[in-house]
């Protein structure tokens, strides 16, 4: 498949909006998760962290 | 890894959310670089190798990702509704752990296919959306997906959220055969099976090979980012674990 120039590539045969609307907005969904992703992985990490401190001194009071 | 005390390996052995934390951790970049290395060498097909459509011209391109993402929405409901099926039956936490982390990318994957859907049928059929029973029952998947995650974010007892949850995903896969064969029972605008098993392939060999190819580059996506999340379940519910917590003291 030749498309010739940038321009007929991006018309998509007069489709462009429709096609590159699909591909665009599944890339940003895409790119949503995995960045959503590594927040809630550092987030969970974080989180737990400061739970375990908490503990931590609670029993050192207690004792 | 792997191996029972008895030095023979075991699949049980994997059954525990520990011993699953660090297997996942080590699958999931594997996955993830099949994914991109796909979807790269799928891409090149779609808009390089694969012609245009003698019908619909290059609106047909919407397919690569279309069907791929359609056809993943419904097998990962199959996959989450396997695995609440067996945490309901075998009361196995890492079951349940697996079907909560597959509920995000399914519903994704029901949204993308919805999306790319109504953007082929503007140009195609000349409408966005119509009620018809193929892009109903899709629509009402996206709900199940949603629906099972609002259920268990809305219990705070675990194995009731499990439980319920579990029967909901249950009940709710009835949905996936009307979906599939949607296009034969009922007239409808929307085309019939991309694929089939039983007839020679309709498409051009370079635009089904695109389009498998895609589908492959999602599947192992979808591997990836369920093995990503579920991680990050294992880690908020067994925080309790003495596994769990010397695990964060190490990372952090």
């Amino acid at each position: 498949m030749n498309w010739g120039s940038w321009q007929n590539f991006l018309a998509m045969g007069g489709y462009g909006l429709y096609v590159w609307g699909s591909y665009a907005v599944t890339l940003v969904v895409l790119i949503a998760e995995i960045v959503a992703l590594i927040a809630r992985r550092r987030g969970v990490i974080e989180r737990l962290a400061k739970y375990y401190a908490a503990r931590r001194r609670n029993h050192e009071t207690e004792a | 890894m792997g191996m029972s005390k008895t030095g023979r390996f075991s699949w049980y052995y994997f059954s525990s959310p520990q011993s699953f934390y660090p297997l996942a951790g080590v699958l999931q970049p594997w996955f993830a670089g099949l994914a991109v290395a796909l979807c790269a060498v799928g891409l090149y097909i779609s808009f390089f190798v694969a012609p245009t459509d003698a019908t619909q011209g290059d609106a047909y391109r919407i397919i690569f990702i279309h069907v791929p993402a359609a056809w993943m929405s419904m097998f990962l409901y199959l996959v989450m509704g396997f695995w609440s099926g067996v945490g309901l039956v075998l009361n196995t936490r890492l079951s349940s752990m697996v079907a909560t982390a597959l509920a995000p990318t399914g519903a994704l994957f029901t949204f993308i296919a919805l999306w790319t859907g109504a953007l082929w049928g503007k140009p195609t059929w000349g409408t966005w959306w119509v009620w018809d029973a193929r892009l109903t029952s899709e629509l009402i998947l996206l709900f199940l997906y949603i629906g099972f995650m609002a259920l268990q974010a809305a219990i705070d007892d675990q194995r009731r959220a499990d439980k319920a949850g579990a029967v909901l995903a249950l009940v709710g896969v009835i949905n996936i055969p009307i979906i599939y064969f949607s296009v034969k029972w009922w007239s409808t605008l929307h085309q019939g099976a991309s694929v089939s098993m039983t007839s020679a392939p309709t498409m051009a060999k370079t635009m089904l090979l695109g389009m498998l190819i895609m589908a492959l580059g999602f599947w192992m996506y979808s591997i990836a980012a369920t093995l990503a999340r579920v991680r990050c379940v294992i880690l908020e519910r067994e925080r309790h674990t003495d596994w769990v917590a010397a695990e964060i003291g190490g990372q952090s």
